[in-house]
């Protein structure tokens, strides 16, 4: 049975319907990412689990348990903020300890367990500072010490990384990558970065107004996507879309049924550069960027659309030359006119 | 002259005039103070006395015909009394609609803040009635209920303002944590606020002590506070200008000093919010 369950969880705000009826299951151990633009729910469905919302509909259920209604202090979750959130009037040591204080654990268990988090946070030398004194990633690392701390059943992180500059941003991922390889905790994480969602998760759930529209691993979400929106979401930069109209020649060529008012999605990966006459259609190239380790070239279209292509190795083109685009049928994407993806074979 | 001369000549100029302004406010204070060292005939000589042996006399006779400890005592009790009580109040509201913002919410502190609008009597009536049916006419207990429903849309709004400034996700990660809302008031709101809560209660204790209206008109001999002491003093005919001052100082002296003490942290609660 899974460890965390949500059965059709709804919320509204006034009029505004944030969650239309969310179905989740999350196994012991396992990292989710909810990831998805801002405005999608995924902060909103976070809350609702860590029970600082109230569910407008359906349950919540931990190991079994039914906990829709229980307030946040008996849920036994913690929660790494987006803005921290220590107590500013209280040392980094006095934050890491204050739920087990509230817990009336023992004070030789609460001293153990905050300098075994202090040590594996990189926090001994600052545990008499207050938050105030010290730097943003060093309050980072407390917020998540003072969640380490408590081992609750699950680790709610709502976009610990936003305020952290981009090195840091890095680093810190790797770091909570790592910790939750150490303690094997559940986790669910929410980030609208989908690099962040890629790299951490177990499996990803991807959100748009309020709906899950997909769930998977990584890999599944990136080969596989359910729908137009997952295909565009996922990936930097993101999948290219062409028309059906614009390759009616393609169907024939290939053998394939490509849905009549459809997209072809393409990852900038299986777009192929050939010389003019070759491939499928012509392109002009509009600007290269080279990134060393890998090109990318951006072409437009005689119908006037723009594509990227990536490849590894360098690239002789230049602005305003002249290409032709070849597809691999077997690394495109296919979509319906509603953005579903659609059979072809 | 120079660009240094004209600066120190501006300069003159302003701390005279800003010491003419001072010494106009003060005067009619500094007057009081002379007057209650005064004899009566002294206090209305013409042209008045600037020079004069002060005596002690009306100081005297005000402790002797009415018992000043008992209005004192009234005064402190019922503002003491009125901002504890507030205080109860306002925390818990003051929270609410800081942390727990609903559709209503600015309308309601609107609300509050324009019953501040309404002039006292307007309302005294009905007030006066209900102390005569309820038996509360010239008691502590009136005065301080009086004192405290008077003071409490500025007690909200000031805790409010403060409140506001505070992130709700500290209150969150505590809830988090654990705590139950008497932990989360006790352990992390109360240590974030104490400042606020000091100078609003201090502000407040400072205006029911000098509050005034509802004192003359809600009591009397038992349970008057030290403005009905002043006002006792006043009379349509005699000679009582050098006692009414010499009451009026031993009633103004306590807050007086009081207010010297705790001047930084009256002008922090009057400014909260206004600068960050």
């Amino acid at each position: 049975m899974a460890y965390l369950q949500l059965r059709g969880i709804e919320k509204t705000f006034g009029e505004q319907r944030v969650i239309k009826g969310v179905n989740l299951e999350v196994q012991p151990g396992e990292f989710v990412v909810f990831v998805g633009p801002s405005g999608c729910g995924k902060s909103t469905l976070l809350r609702l689990i860590a029970g600082l919302e109230t569910a407008t509909a359906g349950t919540i259920l931990l190991e079994g348990r039914d906990i829709t209604n229980l307030p946040s202090s008996k849920r036994d979750l913690a929660m790494v903020f987006q803005s921290y959130a220590l107590y500013p009037h209280m040392s980094v040591y006095e934050n890491m300890s204050f739920a087990l204080k509230l817990a009336k654990a023992d004070p030789a268990l609460i001293e153990e367990k905050v300098s075994r988090a202090a040590k594996i946070l990189n926090l001994n030398d600052y545990l008499m500072r207050t938050p105030k004194e010290l730097s943003g990633g060093q309050r980072q690392r407390v917020a998540i010490g003072r969640a380490i701390v408590r081992a609750p059943k699950v680790f709610l992180f709502d976009e610990p990384l936003s305020n952290l500059d981009a090195a840091l941003r890095g680093q810190t991922r790797i770091e909570i990558a790592k910790l939750h390889r150490d303690l094997g905790a559940t986790t669910i994480y929410v980030t609208h970065d989908q690099v962040e969602a890629m790299t951490l998760a177990d499996r990803v759930v991807v959100l748009r107004d309020g709906l899950v529209e997909q769930v998977g691993t990584p890999l599944e979400l990136y080969d596989r996507p359910a729908n137009q929106f997952v295909a565009q979401f996922i990936g930097t930069p993101q999948m290219n879309m062409v028309a059906a109209a614009n390759l009616k020649a393609l169907g024939s060529k290939s053998g394939l049924k490509i849905p009549e008012g459809g997209y072809v999605g393409l990852r900038p990966e299986s777009v192929i550069l050939v010389a003019p006459g070759e491939g499928e259609f012509e392109a002009k190239v509009e600007l290269v960027e080279a990134l060393g380790a890998e090109t990318l070239i951006y072409v437009s279209t005689a119908w006037g659309a723009q594509l990227v292509a990536r490849q590894t190795s360098r690239t002789p083109l230049t602005a305003g030359a002249n290409v032709g685009v070849k597809i691999d049928t077997s690394t495109a994407h296919f979509f319906d006119a509603k953005g579903r993806v659609a059979a072809v074979n | 002259m120079t660009q240094l001369q004209i600066n120190l000549a501006m300069k003159v100029l302003r701390t005279i005039l800003s010491w003419a302004v001072a010494l106009f406010l003060f005067f009619p204070l500094g007057w009081l103070v002379l007057t209650a060292f005064k004899t009566e005939l002294q206090a209305i000589a013409v042209p008045p006395l600037l020079i004069f042996t002060p005596t002690l006399e009306n100081f005297t006779i005000v402790q002797e015909r009415s018992d000043y400890m008992l209005y004192a005592q009234n005064a402190l009790i019922t503002s003491i009394a009125s901002t504890i009580l507030g205080l109860m109040l306002a925390f818990p509201a003051a929270y609410s609609m800081a942390f727990f913002k609903g559709k209503h919410t600015k309308d309601i502190l609107m609300w509050m803040l324009s019953t501040k609008m309404m002039p006292a009597v307007g309302a005294l009536v009905p007030i006066y009635v209900i102390a005569q049916t309820v038996g509360l006419l010239d008691t502590r207990t009136a005065l301080t209920i009086v004192f405290t429903l008077s003071n409490l849309p500025i007690m909200v709004w000031m805790l409010y303002s403060n409140f506001k400034d505070i992130p709700g996700e500290i209150l969150e990660a505590s809830r988090m944590d654990g705590a139950t809302l008497w932990q989360e008031f006790r352990m992390v709101l109360l240590p974030l606020t104490m400042g606020s809560l000091a100078s609003t209660g201090l502000l407040c204790l400072v205006f029911s002590w000098n509050e005034a209206f509802w004192a003359l008109n809600l009591s009397a001999a038992k349970s008057g506070t030290l403005a009905t002491l002043i006002a006792s003093y006043s009379s349509p005919e005699g000679l009582f200008w050098a006692k009414l001052s010499a009451a009026s100082f031993m009633a103004i002296a306590p807050i007086v000093v009081f207010g010297w003490f705790s001047q930084k942290q009256l002008v922090q609660g009057l400014t909260f919010g206004a600068v960050k």
